[in-house]
């Protein structure tokens, strides 16, 4: 299968330091057609597109802009996620290690679009190496008249400032991440008021993720017809996979929304790797849903995905082979879940750590069937009540992979024995 | 205005109400543990959360604003389940040890495990937060492992009084609310004003118990002697369970007796000694060109704000120590001098809305009789607690009448007790001293009232008097930065670090905005119905210069009623 690349276009083309090769190769066209038109075209334009965000909700994307642009207040921010800390997804760090002007376009064309001024982009703690090719590709793009004062002529001023923070997984959650900015604990807010309203430093906001940022040039330079034609009609455009595990050829691929992921596995991966047998698979991060190797005939795109149980969410695909044990693999989420926890509410700081607690004795063989009840009793917990994102997917993983591993969580109970297991695994 | 329908009835609301407020009207309380109504909104314990038609999650109804047309059940089966399960994880965490808890009996914890009826065994093993026992204030215990994470101590630490002594540290399971670098609360700069311990609904802060410190001394036969402030006779009777401005004086007198005091005075009386030798400093300076502005040093929380933050500025406090420690000076010394006590064979203990006063009275700089000006100080919420461990019926006491000779405050002593008291006290006094003429109006409008700065500007016999009164530390801090830049235009600075002054300190019973102005209107009432409204006409006051002290920053007063300070910047580093 042939990739198609739109986001990753220049990948591996230019110089990701230097705005004149983008320009060369068509950059920044999508700026320049959007500092022409109106701030409402703008958003209608993005709404026409039916552009969706990349980050894990797939909210559609004007609508965020829409409310900022209603929102009252003279100053506005656009904000660039690059918290890139899902385990296993290097998509983020791939685009602004390649093409950064494409993300700086994207930001730009949404302070246009709100009446924002400033931009921030919120660099991920662990890609501080990135800081420099970062800095020199803005630089280069305000020498260049991209950003900085009367961008193009056109007299709309637009800047943009890197932050970074000290490496909290949370901080990738918008409201904590606005937090860090602001120089304190990352923790999230509670919502309503919405970002759009009262987001960073208490102004209406638009905070997306670098991937989505990177599909808006592309829409204005070629129009939202052109857009809408890929990918499928709910989630247009294409998407960025990560795909890890084991498979033969792990990376990062482009292909339009809705490829199939068997296809995605046996295809453009070439399938498991040492020739075993395919155990599970995990989308969309630690947080994505664990399906068993008779679910993986599946769409990839934001509301298939999502109808079958999971989420497509960033587009992280983690592919694991019969050489694993499921326990090990929840728990493994699990202590990251629990580790990552801002410790703001209740059931997320304590009830991550709880479920980690009951999975682990579950796959120690110590478990009982009653344990499995106070999962799924404190997973629903969490998903109804917790602050943030974070509490109301920690239990995901869990839940799911009772649902599609059962015979897995009675052979621990059951102690009969694990291969697998890094833990006793059930051995009496 | 929104409707909406709560739990099947119709109401008509204000936008930007909450769910949690409109059910309140409903006379619905969603139970609450991290909500405090004169703070911001959390939103983390997440025991409120609430149904709402259409929302798949359950919204905190603390967080949450009403909008058209939407449908809460407060109390579903769902909801229910929802808290109890976030309660016991909450409990899993939680010492169960609470009969021995200094907030057993008052506990918010407590109570909403109550009304949620918590009728199964925990699902999860205990695992007590892992956290140091810290007792090392003299005036503040912190047991985190007691802590719930609400996040109120925090605030009020650091929105409230500007300070931020605690903060959370560690993420996860493993958070804790510390000192920065592992420090013991006494080695930071916590003024030890108690307002952490007024916010925590649960026991993880409290205030220090030495209670059994005053029996120990009643046993060894020590002369008790106990003075009780200004503010006292306001708010004891609240923590006894009674409305909040419930004044209860007599009745206190009576108590203390019963408990074992041989001597009740007030320290309305040593306020008015406070304003005779304070007042007098501040015209001395004013007319010798001394160090202007004079800031008041009364409240020893401000005192030692002062001495770690404006080090450099001591110089502008006044001298004269708080009616506390003037109260003890003269009962070890005139009093004991008069009954023919060796001083060493007196306890003088004090009753104080105060956690700071604790502070206070141990600093070295306060025995200059040679002997502690005050040997215990208690708080209000520790006198109401020996009340109860008396026996006695409050309610059903007889009003008593304070001992002679120190038994008589003025009206202006009495209102010591409130934020900008002192400087109305002071104004009466300077006023008349300096003019000769009487007052016709006793009231000074001007420095009373919550603002967080108030000031005014009085003609004094054709001099421009420009005073000021902060209470909160932050106000407090926007103040004394004035006076660090040089750029103060007042003469007369009065400070109190709790809202409200004394009768919002930290040794009452918990607060509130509602409950502080009931208790700041009832210490105005105390104020009119005193027969002196004047320090300077207190005849004991008097008496007292003529038979012992001889005159105001006389040599006595300037040994027994004057202090010290020193810089305490290391507490910073």
């Amino acid at each position: 299968m042939e990739e198609m690349r739109v986001l990753l276009r220049n990948r591996g083309k230019i110089d990701p330091r230097n705005a004149s090769q983008y320009l060369a190769v068509g950059g920044y066209e999508g700026l320049r057609r959007a500092l022409l038109i109106e701030s409402g075209e703008i958003i209608q334009e993005l709404k026409d597109s039916g552009l969706r965000g990349r980050g894990g909700a797939g909210f559609p994307t004007f609508r965020k802009l829409q409310f900022a642009y209603d929102a009252p207040g003279g100053e506005k921010f656009i904000v660039c996620n690059a918290d890139e800390g899902e385990p296993g997804t290097n998509k983020d760090r791939i685009l602004l290690s390649t093409d950064p002007c494409s993300v700086f376009e994207g930001m730009a064309i949404a302070g246009k679009a709100v009446g924002a001024h400033r931009g921030f982009i919120y660099l991920r703690a662990e890609y501080a190496y990135l800081v420099p090719i970062l800095e020199d590709a803005l630089e280069s793009s305000r020498k260049e008249g991209c950003l900085g004062n009367d961008i193009m002529g056109s007299g709309f001023d637009f800047d943009i400032r890197l932050r970074s923070g000290a490496g909290a997984y949370i901080c990738g959650e918008e409201t904590a991440l606005f937090e860090s900015i602001e120089g304190k604990r990352g923790e999230p807010r509670f919502r309503p008021p919405f970002p759009g309203v009262k987001g960073l430093f208490g102004k209406p906001t638009v905070l997306n993720n670098v991937e989505t940022l990177a599909n808006i040039g592309p829409i204005f330079a070629n129009g939202s017809q052109w857009y809408r034609a890929i990918g499928t009609q709910n989630s247009p455009g294409t998407k960025l996979f990560t795909v890890c595990g084991n498979v033969k050829r792990r990376g990062v691929f482009e292909f339009p929304m809705g490829i199939n992921l068997k296809d995605l596995i046996y295809d453009v991966c070439g399938g498991m790797e040492d020739g075993r047998a395919l155990m599970a698979v995990q989308t969309g991060g630690a947080s994505g849903a664990i399906i068993n190797a008779s679910q993986i005939d599946m769409t990839l795109d934001i509301d298939q995905v999502s109808n079958s149980g999971g989420r497509l969410g960033c587009g992280t695909i983690l592919v694991m082979d019969d050489r694993n044990c499921i326990l090990d693999i929840v728990r493994n989420n699990l202590d990251f879940f629990r580790d990552e926890s801002c410790g703001k509410c209740t059931p997320c700081r304590e009830g991550g750590t709880r479920l980690y607690q009951l999975v682990s004795r579950i796959a120690m063989g110590k478990g009982g069937i009653r344990d499995l009840e106070t999962i799924k009793d404190l997973s629903e917990t969490m998903r109804l009540t917790a602050l943030c994102g974070l509490g109301h997917s920690t239990a995901v993983p869990v839940t799911s992979s009772i649902r599609n591993f059962y015979p897995q969580y009675l052979k621990h109970i059951d102690k009969d024995g694990c291969p697998v297991c890094s833990l006793e695994g059930g051995e009496a | 205005m929104i409707r909406l329908n709560i739990d099947g009835e119709t109401i008509e609301v204000a936008e930007g109400t909450t769910i949690l407020e409109a059910a309140r009207q409903l006379h619905v309380h969603i139970p609450t543990l991290c909500h405090h109504e004169d703070q911001d909104i959390k939103a983390v314990c997440r025991i409120c959360v609430v149904e709402v038609e259409g929302q798949s999650l359950l919204p905190a109804a603390c967080s949450t604003p009403v909008s058209e047309g939407m449908v809460v059940r407060t109390a579903s089966p769902k909801v229910i389940k929802a808290r109890k399960n976030v309660m016991e994880l909450i409990l899993a965490r939680h010492p169960q040890d609470c009969l021995v808890c200094a907030k057993n009996g008052s506990c918010q914890l407590q109570k909403t495990v109550r009304d949620l009826n918590m009728n199964r065994s925990n699902r999860y093993e205990t695992q007590v937060r892992h956290a140091r026992f810290d007792d090392s204030s003299r005036s503040i215990v912190r047991d985190m492992s007691k802590c719930i994470l609400c996040g109120r101590c925090e605030e009020a630490c650091a929105e409230g009084q500007g300070i931020m002594v605690i903060a959370k540290e560690n993420r996860g399971f493993e958070t804790v609310v510390v000192p920065p670098y592992g420090k013991k609360l006494k080695d930071t700069s916590c003024v030890n004003c108690g307002q952490c311990v007024q916010v925590c609904p649960v026991g993880a802060i409290s205030i220090k118990d030495e209670t059994d410190a005053v029996y120990e001394q009643i046993d060894a036969g020590k002369y008790m002697v106990v003075q009780i402030a200004p503010s006292v006779r306001i708010t004891l009777a609240e923590s006894l369970g009674y409305p909040p401005g419930t004044v209860t004086t007599g009745k206190i007198v009576n108590a203390l007796r019963k408990i074992g005091f041989k001597k009740v005075f007030d320290s309305d009386f040593s306020a008015d000694l406070t304003i005779m030798e304070e007042g007098t400093e501040f015209l001395h300076r004013l007319r010798n060109g001394g160090t202007l502005p004079l800031m008041t040093s009364c409240c020893p929380a401000w005192v030692k704000y002062c001495e770690t933050y404006g080090h450099k500025k001591l110089n502008h406090l006044s001298t004269a120590k708080s009616p506390q420690q003037m109260f003890g000076a003269v009962i070890k010394t005139f009093f004991a001098q008069k009954e023919g006590i060796n001083p060493e064979n007196i306890c003088s203990v004090s009753v104080m809305p105060c956690t700071a006063k604790k502070f206070e009275c141990k600093r070295k700089q306060m025995q200059d009789s040679g002997y502690p000006d005050v040997d215990i100080a208690l708080t209000v919420e520790e006198l109401a607690k020996m009340i109860r461990t008396a026996g006695i019926n409050f309610g059903d006491l007889d009003d008593r009448e304070f001992d002679a000779p120190f038994g008589l405050g003025s009206g202006a002593g009495q209102i010591f007790g409130t934020t900008g008291g002192v400087m109305e006290a002071a104004l009466r006094t300077v006023y008349e001293v300096v003019t000769g003429e009487s007052l016709e109006k006793l009231e000074f409008e001007e420095v009373r009232g919550m603002e967080g700065i108030r000031e005014a500007s009085f003609n004094l016999k054709g001099q421009e008097i420009r005073v000021a009164a902060a209470h909160g530390l932050r106000n407090a801090k926007e103040l004394l930065d004035q006076v660090k830049a040089g750029s103060s235009k007042y003469h007369f600075i009065e400070i109190m670090a709790c809202r409200g002054g004394c009768v919002g300190g930290g040794g009452n019973a918990p607060k509130t905005l509602k409950k502080l102005e009931e208790r700041i209107r009832a210490l105005y009432e105390e104020d009119k119905k005193l027969p002196f409204r004047k320090s300077h006409e207190n005849p004991y006051v008097k008496q007292l210069y003529s038979e012992f002290l001889s005159e105001p920053l006389g040599e006595k007063s300037h040994k027994l009623l004057h202090t010290t300070y020193h810089s305490r910047q290391d507490l910073l580093r």
